[in-house]
C-alpha cells in the first residue's frame, strides 16, 4: 500500500532516522526540531535534544516557535545558559547539530547572512545566529533544505557557516576542531553525504519517485554519486501517524510544504 | 574594515566599576525615568533574554518615545527587540549575530530595509561569540579564546583576531570583551535594591548583567528582600550590579515569559504585516508606542488583562473548551498527552 505524504513530511521523517538513541543534538525551530521530536517518539526516546538558548532535554509538548521559548525546556533535565550549551559543543559533547540556510555550496558551506555585498546587501538575512558555532564545534552537521538551483549554488554569496570550506583538510587548517564537519544533507529529493577524498557532496539515496535527472536539474553544480546509490525508504504509516498526531498536530511545519 | 564598536580595555572598565556605587539603596523608579537617566543618544546597549523571550519590551518602547538616536546594539538573537529599535530608527551600528528575523515567524521587512539601504554600520559575529564576549567582560579579561568562525566570511567581517595557543600552538580566535554602556534585562522578580531572580533559561544574561556598565532591570513583580535572603541561591543578579529597578507586569509582552505567559503570536504577526509598508508601520508604531503614555496603556490597547490571561493559559498548556485541551489540562505530563494544548 502506498501512502501519501508531502515533501516536508518526507524530509522530517528521513532526517529523524539519522538521530540515534542516546545521542546529543542541538536543533533550531522548524523542520530540524520536528525531526528530533519524531526521533524521540519513534526509535530514540533518550535522544538528548538541546537548544542554543539553554534548554536541555525537554519533553517537547508542542513545536517551539523560538529556540529560546519556554517549550525548549519544558520538563527538561536542565534550563541553562547559552555559554553552557556552546561550551558543551566546544568541549566535544554534542554529536549532531541541525541547520538550514538560504544557500549551500558543494562543500556544505552555508549562507544565511546576505545576497549581494556586505557593504550594501541586496537581501539581508538574519546572519549566523548559532549556526556558525554549532557547525564549527559539533561532531556532525546535518542540514535539511528544499533542493533547487537557487539554493544549491557553486559558490555562496557569503560563507556564514563552515562546511568543508575549500576542500579536504581546510577546516583543520583554518583552525576548526578536527573530525568535525557536514554529515548529511536531507532534501525533498534525496539524501546527500560528503565524499571522503574530495569533501564534496555525494548523493547517497534518491527519494521515492525521484530520478537522477530530477536531482541534477535542481542542483547548480555537478554532484558526485555513490556507487551503491540507494533508494530512500518512504515514510511508514507509523512515522506519519506520530508526526501528524503528536509532533506537529497544528501543522506549523508540515503544513508549509 | 569591520569596526570594533566597544573597547575591550579592561583597565578602563575597572576604573569605571571602581567608582560604581555598591550601596544597598532603593532603586525603584519608572521606566521613563530609568531610560532618561541611563540611555543617551549614541550609547551602546545589550538586551537581555532571547528576542521574543523574557525581553524588556517596556524599555525599548520608551527608547522610541524619548526619541533616542544613534544607539549601538549587540544583536545577540535580537528579534522583536531589534524590530522595535529598527522601527524607531534608533540605531546606527550593530554587532550582528542574529537580527532581522523572528525565527520561525519570518523576517522583519523594516529591519532588513536598514541594512539594505546602508543605514547601519555592521560587524558580524555569532551567538556564541557575543555570549563569550560578554563573558570575557564579566570576567574582566580582554578577550575570550574560542574555536569558532574560522575560515568563514562571518569571521572576515568580524573584528575578531587570530592568536596562537601558548601551550599547544593551536589556532584560536580572540573574541574581544564586550562592555555595553547599558544592559536592559527583564526578570521574574527583584527586590527594591535590584537582587534579581530569573525562572527558566538565563540565556546570556548572567554575563551581560556583569559586563554592562549600567544595568536597568524590569521585573514582573517586586518582592521583599526577605524572599531573596531566604533563597540566596535563586539570585541571578546581585543588587550592586543594578542601577534601576522598574516593576512592569507583563513586561516581556508580546514576548514569552517562562511559566507566566506565552508570546502573543497574533500581535507579532500584526507587527510583521505592518512592516510591509513604511507608512503603515509608522502609523502602527504611533498607535502602539508613540501615542500611548506608557507600557500599561499599550497592554490595554492589545487586549488588556483578558488577553494576558489567554496567554497565561497558553503558557501553562491549558486550553479552553475542547476535549483535547481538557485532556491536556488533565494530563500536562507526557509529550504524547498534549497535542492541541495550545488552545488555538
Amino acid at each position: 500500500m502506498s501512502l501519501t505524504y508531502n515533501p516536508m513530511e518526507l524530509m522530517i521523517t528521513v532526517a529523524a532516522r539519522y538521530l540515534e538513541d542516546g545521542a546529543t543534538v542541538v536543533v533550531g525551530t522548524g523542520g530540524p526540531c520536528a525531526a528530533a521530536m519524531l526521533a524521540q517518539r519513534m526509535h530514540a526516546p533518550n535522544l538528548m535534544i538541546m537548544f542554543e538558548a539553554g534548554g536541555i532535554g525537554p519533553l517537547l509538548p508542542t513545536m517551539p516557535i523560538s529556540v529560546g521559548d519556554s517549550r525548549t525546556f519544558y520538563r527538561g533535565v536542565g534550563a541553562s545558559t547559552m555559554p553552557d550549551i556552546m561550551g558543551m559543543c566546544q568541549r566535544g559533547m554534542v554529536d549532531y547539530c541541525f541547520l538550514g540556510g538560504a544557500q549551500v555550496d558543494p562543500y556544505g558551506n552555508l549562507n544565511s547572512t546576505l545576497i549581494g555585498s556586505h557593504e550594501r546587501p541586496k537581501v539581508r538575512f538574519p546572519g549566523s545566529g548559532g549556526a556558525n558555532d554549532l557547525a564549527s564545534l559539533c561532531w556532525r552537521t546535518m542540514m535539511m533544505t528544499p533542493q533547487d538551483r537557487r539554493r544549491f549554488v557553486p559558490k555562496v554569496d557569503f560563507v556564514t557557516t563552515p562546511g568543508y570550506l575549500g576542500g579536504p583538510g581546510a577546516r583543520e587548517a583554518a583552525g576548526l576542531p578536527p573530525g568535525t564537519g557536514p554529515y548529511k544533507v536531507i532534501t525533498n529529493l534525496c539524501v546527500i553525504g560528503f565524499d571522503e577524498t574530495t569533501s564534496r557532496m555525494k548523493v547517497e539515496s534518491l527519494h521515492p519517485g525521484v530520478s537522477r535527472t530530477d536531482v541534477e536539474e535542481n542542483t547548480g553544480f555537478p554532484l558526485l554519486w555513490a556507487t551503491d546509490l540507494g533508494s530512500t525508504e518512504a515514510p511508514t504509516a507509523d512515522e506519519l501517524r506520530v508526526l501528524r498526531n503528536h509532533v506537529d498536530p497544528l501543522r506549523y511545519i508540515i503544513g508549509r510544504a | 574594515m569591520p569596526e570594533l564598536f566597544v573597547s575591550p580595555d579592561v583597565d578602563e572598565a575597572r576604573r569605571f566599576f571602581r567608582a560604581k556605587p555598591r550601596r544597598m539603596e532603593n532603586k525603584v523608579t519608572s521606566v521613563a525615568a530609568a531610560v532618561r537617566r541611563y540611555i543617551h543618544d549614541g550609547a551602546y546597549i545589550g538586551i537581555g533574554g532571547f528576542g521574543t523571550n523574557r525581553v524588556p519590551t517596556s524599555l525599548l518602547h520608551e527608547i522610541l518615545r524619548q526619541g533616542i538616536r544613534g544607539l549601538g546594539v549587540s544583536g545577540h538573537t535580537a528579534t522583536h527587540d531589534f524590530q522595535i529599535l529598527a522601527a524607531g530608527e534608533a540605531m546606527d551600528r550593530v554587532d550582528v549575530a542574529y537580527v532581522v528575523g523572528l525565527e520561525a515567524r519570518g523576517l522583519s521587512r523594516s529591519a532588513r530595509r536598514l541594512f539594505e539601504q546602508g543605514k547601519l554600520k555592521v560587524t558580524e559575529w555569532t551567538n556564541a561569540a557575543l555570549a563569550w564576549r560578554y563573558q570575557a567582560a564579566a570576567m574582566g579579561i580582554p578577550f575570550m579564546p574560542a574555536r569558532i568562525m574560522f575560515g568563514t566570511d562571518t569571521c572576515r567581517y568580524s573584528a575578531a583576531k587570530e592568536i596562537t595557543c601558548p601551550y599547544t600552538g593551536a589556532k584560536l580566535l580572540a573574541l574581544p570583551a564586550l562592555y555595553p554602556d547599558v544592559a536592559l534585562i527583564h526578570v521574574h522578580r527583584a527586590d527594591v535594591y535590584g537582587n534579581c531572580q530569573i525562572d527558566g533559561i538565563t540565556v546570556s544574561d548572567l554575563d551581560l548583567a556583569r559586563a554592562a556598565r549600567h544595568l536597568i532591570v524590569t521585573c514582573e513583580r517586586l518582592i521583599p528582600t526577605d524572599e531573596v535572603r531566604r533563597e540566596p541561591d535563586r539570585t541571578a543578579i546581585p543588587c550592586f550590579l543594578v542601577d534601576a529597578v522598574c516593576e512592569v507586569p507583563f513586561g516581556s509582552y508580546p514576548g514569552n515569559m517562562p511559566y507566566e505567559y506565552f508570546s502573543d503570536e497574533e500581535h507579532l504577526q500584526a507587527w510583521l504585516e505592518a512592516e510591509e509598508d513604511p507608512e503603515q508601520l509608522a502609523s502602527f508604531v504611533r498607535r502602539h508606542i508613540l501615542d500611548v503614555p506608557d507600557f500599561e496603556a499599550y497592554l490595554e490597547l492589545c487586549g488588556g488583562l483578558g488577553r494576558m490571561r489567554e496567554l497565561r493559559l497558553t503558557e501553562l498548556l491549558i486550553g479552553a473548551g475542547s476535549a483535547a485541551a481538557e485532556q491536556a489540562g488533565a494530563e500536562p505530563a507526557g509529550p504524547r498527552g498534549l497535542e492541541g494544548g495550545e488552545g488555538r
